[in-house]
């Protein structure tokens, strides 16, 4: 990309990677929990219901300690990790993927919940009395009508951790070229002298990003609804 | 055969059915079990345990000799594991997929091996100009043929009909009638048909089961059931009348007139295009009858059969019912001031007038050709 710096390139390729890894991650968990969430019954359903709606509500930089506490190096989880399979979060790209799927992962299960509970148990067991399995309903009529709300809950979850920044910061700090995403990077700039050519420079870019990523969300949006017809009737 | 005993409750209602229909014994054709009642029976709750979507507290059910639940030794198919097709009140086709791979949703457990192939689906619901069409652009009775398509096609040992029609109209009803009809006729397929409307019964029933508050009243031949007076309450006032099975004699073109033979003799209606020999069924309003102490000469109505009061029907009011005897049952609804002055009891006889236009096409049912009205003077 001949017209951005050295600097802003790698910024926004840390970020496309970082978001792009985290929404991939995220979303199979993302569906498992709203499945329990629609269609399960257990105890403890509204403890698991309101953490995950815990980082909406939390201020990030305490998502982004507790994060540390857990993942870190030294820390409860993070500690097995590193001793048994020698990955460790802290001060790491992945960890930056971690703490951006935390963050976007309430926005993801909200739309996959909404579009789940749109689905028909009626179409479910319609499907079951023609002889499929619960895994071939799961797979042949439950996701694909889920289809417009994983991927509404991806693109809102792919923004959300594109911008993600306090988590971020405190969880595995400010590294050139590891963990300095966009946003981080934007927010160096303005704390240097002389910064604020760049951090304007910086701010159109995430812009430009934002609408790019809208842009092909409606897109994808719409070739779905083309593949599935008229979405009119159940 | 289906024998069914269950029981289930749900909050304030509770289920408690058992009755066996044969109805996989007529031969060649499967045969229809029409499950009737009103709405709040527990037609559909029935239903549902039946197709394992529901399970029963207890009890058992068995279709053509498998066991599908049975609380005492445990079993319990599961709903994909029973082979019973369903076809829903409101068709459920899955709107993602296009009308052909709705049709072949079922036919991956078949391999394509059941006795209905996908073209004789196709040719005998009239699909063929529907497979691409996505379920949300096809219009109601589309809907529904689409929805026995795609139960026929996965190979069912017996067919769940949830009233297919209640949500269609009247011209959209007519359409699809006779597509389950040549379903009943052609496939060998046994049907539970669940139904709260007399002209489906009339029309498709071999076997009446009567359902009411969650309780099998009565289960048997609908000519037999419709003229129980005890049933009425649950058959209908209003609408009451008896049901005669008749076969096309012949046709009088130039006076308008088709001749039924039926158990009575021969019953003259309105001129009907069905073909000669054609057996079916007919409903006599109770109110389209009257009755006369002797053979009444140069009146309008056509039909007079002679016969013996059998029956009056016990109801306050102004209007009894009457139960004759014309070599099958035969219902008259007459003024309370009119059996009084002609002194009608049971035992009497007398002669049953029915005006021919009486007759109209939709009380006429192709129905169920196996009761013959031979069967019926025993």
């Amino acid at each position: 990309m001949p017209f951005l710096t050295p600097l802003e390139t790698e910024a926004v390729a840390l970020s496309l990677r970082v978001a792009l890894v985290s929404v991939v991650f995220a979303l199979p968990t993302g569906l498992l929990v709203a499945w329990l969430l629609v269609r399960a019954r257990f105890p403890g359903k509204s403890l698991l219901d309101a953490l995950v709606h815990l980082p909406l509500v939390l201020p990030p930089v305490a998502v982004g300690y507790l994060l540390l506490i857990a993942l870190g190096r030294n820390g409860v989880i993070g500690g097995w990790l590193y001793d048994s399979f020698g990955i460790s979060f802290a001060f790491t790209w992945k960890g930056a993927a971690v703490a951006a799927a935390v963050m976007a992962f309430p926005l993801m299960v909200r739309a996959m919940r909404l579009s789940l509970e749109a689905v028909d148990p009626g179409l479910e067991a319609a499907a079951r009395t023609l002889g499929a399995t619960r895994r071939r309903v799961f797979l042949t009529v439950t996701l694909p009508l889920m289809a417009p709300g994983i991927l509404a809950g991806g693109v809102l979850a792919f923004a959300r951790a594109l911008g993600e920044f306090g988590a971020t910061i405190t969880f595995v700090s400010n590294i050139p070229g590891e963990t300095r995403t966009l946003p981080i990077a934007l927010y160096t700039l303005t704390q240097t002298p002389g910064g604020e050519a760049s951090a304007a420079r910086l701010a159109i870019l995430a812009a430009l990003l934002a609408f790019a990523a809208l842009i092909g969300s409606e897109w994808l949006a719409r070739r779905v609804k083309a593949t599935r017809g008229a979405k009119a009737g159940s | 055969m289906i024998e069914v005993d269950v029981r289930r409750r749900h909050g304030a209602f509770t289920l408690d059915a058992q009755f066996a229909a044969n109805a996989m014994d007529t031969g060649d054709r499967g045969g229809v079990t029409v499950l009737f009642g009103r709405s709040g029976a527990g037609k559909t709750s029935l239903v549902n345990l039946l197709a394992g979507l529901d399970r029963p507290d207890s009890g058992r059910i068995v279709i053509g000799g498998a066991v599908l639940f049975d609380s005492e030794t445990g079993v319990d198919l599961p709903p994909e594991q029973r082979r019973l097709g369903y076809v829903f009140q409101d068709g459920r086709l899955f709107p993602h997929l296009s009308v052909l791979r709705n049709l072949t949703y079922g036919m991956k457990r078949t391999a394509g091996g059941g006795p209905v192939t996908l073209e004789t689906a196709i040719d005998l619901l009239d699909l063929g100009a529907l497979l691409d069409r996505r379920p949300a652009t096809l219009s109601g009775g589309e809907k529904q043929r689409v929805a026995i398509g795609r139960a026929l096609l996965a190979n069912p040992r017996l067919l769940l009909m949830d009233e297919p029609l209640a949500s269609l109209d009247a011209a959209r009803k007519n359409e699809i009638l006779p597509f389950i009809e040549q379903l009943r006729d052609e496939t060998g397929i046994p049907i539970v048909y669940v139904s709260h409307a007399l002209d489906e019964v009339i029309r498709l029933a071999d076997t009446l089961v009567l359902l009411s508050d969650g309780k099998v009243v009565a289960v048997g031949g609908v000519e037999d059931l419709m003229s129980r007076l005890d049933l009425r309450p649950l058959t209908g006032r209003y609408e009451a009348g008896a049901v005669i099975a008749a076969t096309v004699r012949s046709h009088d073109e130039a006076g308008g007139l088709t001749l039924l033979d039926f158990a009575g003799g021969t019953m003259r209606v309105p001129y009907t295009d069905l073909p000669l020999g054609k057996e079916f069924r007919v409903r006599v309003r109770a109110r389209d009858v009257s009755l006369a102490l002797t053979e009444p000469t140069d009146i309008s109505i056509l039909n007079v059969f002679p016969g013996t009061v059998r029956e009056i029907g016990g109801e306050p009011g102004p209007q009894v019912d009457v139960l004759i005897d014309i070599g099958c049952p035969l219902w008259a609804r007459i003024t309370r001031h009119a059996l009084d002055k002609l002194a009608i009891a049971p035992g009497k006889p007398v002669h049953a007038l029915v005006k021919a236009v009486a007759f109209d096409r939709h009380s006429l049912g192709h129905g169920a050709g196996r009761f013959r009205p031979s069967d019926e003077t025993d």
